[in-house]
């Protein structure tokens, strides 16, 4: 049988706002606890980087493609481009890599 | 209103890589049969990326709604780890409403936004981001299901890859001046291909294991917060 798709999309929206909206409601006074503080610190800049690799070789038709993506990526934000023309490069490269081979 | 404003500007580059993000995902939407509305609903209604990938495919297998809600969890469960940090990033005398709005606007880019802010956050800087940025993904996805499936392949390689490039511009510029999160990004990307390669871990399950152990990791050697708690 086929699940109504309004309902997954009812279940998935209830559960994503507890997630998001639970710790940020409860929580309302800073927390003393040294460790934490430097967990939650570090959390986000370890979860996008754990995401884009080896992720950024998988999509892409050509894995090498993906790779030399990732470095014009890197260089590019290194040098602070900014989001969207970061974005962009990336983009790019892979057209171009995957157009020529 | 100012700060509605200068939110608004940062809003649009992010807006721009979300419609590119957007249109990708919106491909693996068409491909579990989702009508453009139903995938402009998920989004306005997710705003999550790596969520919305899994649910897509959660719904082209037609799993039941209990395995739904647990794929929806694991999948965001990194939110639950920012939702905290951000916790630390609002005034406490900021009205209850501002909290559940930033809350359900909480993604990756936006939460980017709330951090960079000295030392709490003005709910209208990211109003004013959110204004531009998250019709942009909503729209995007849609308008995925309804091109995707008419480009050809090689565009929708090319796009997929907007995603990346935007948690690039995100966590490169900070590690030029900060050696830990240099270490700790070099550290994730070694873990991460490694967990993808040799063990059986799902994509999401990897990502949270290693964001709980790399994250503790680094606040144990490389604790920088401790000194500002004198403040």
């Amino acid at each position: 049988m086929k699940n109504n798709i309004y309902i997954y999309i009812l279940v998935m929206g209830v559960t994503v706002f507890l997630i998001r909206v639970l710790p940020l409601t409860l929580i309302r006074k800073p927390i003393r606890n040294v460790f934490i503080r430097n967990f939650l610190y570090y959390v986000p800049y370890v979860t996008l980087s754990v995401m884009t690799f080896p992720a950024i070789i998988d999509v892409t038709s050509n894995p090498y493609a993906g790779l030399v993506s990732l470095l014009a990526g890197i260089y590019a934000a290194y040098k602070e481009m900014g989001l969207f023309k970061v974005t962009l490069i990336c983009c790019f490269t892979v057209l171009i890599l995957e157009f020529i081979f | 209103m100012d700060a509605f404003r200068k939110g608004f500007k940062m809003g649009i580059p992010i807006g721009l890589g979300y419609f590119a993000v957007a249109f990708s995902l919106g491909i693996v939407a068409a491909n579990a049969g989702l009508t453009p509305f139903q995938g402009f609903l998920t989004s306005a209604v997710m705003n999550a990326s790596a969520g919305e990938n899994a649910a897509f495919i959660a719904i082209r297998e037609s799993v039941p709604y209990l395995q739904m809600a647990l794929i929806t969890l694991v999948s965001n469960i990194r939110y639950v780890l920012m939702s905290f940090a951000m916790s630390q990033k609002i005034d406490p005398k900021t009205k209850m409403i501002h909290r559940f709005i930033l809350g359900y606007f909480l993604t990756d880019e936006f939460f980017a936004l709330a951090i960079s802010q000295d030392p709490y956050l003005d709910p209208y800087y990211s109003y004013g981001a959110i204004s531009f940025a998250s019709p942009c993904w909503a729209i995007g996805t849609a308008f995925g299901i309804v091109m995707g499936t008419i480009l050809p392949v090689r565009i929708v390689s090319a796009l997929s890859v907007a995603l990346f490039g935007m948690f690039l511009a995100i966590i490169i510029p900070p590690a030029k001046t900060s050696r830990p999160i240099c270490i700790l990004i070099i550290l994730s990307f070694i873990s991460s291909f490694l967990m993808s390669r040799f063990t059986p871990f799902s994509e999401s399950t990897s990502t949270i294991i290693l964001t709980i152990a790399i994250s503790s990791l680094g606040a144990i050697l490389f604790p920088v917060k401790g000194e500002q708690d004198e403040k």
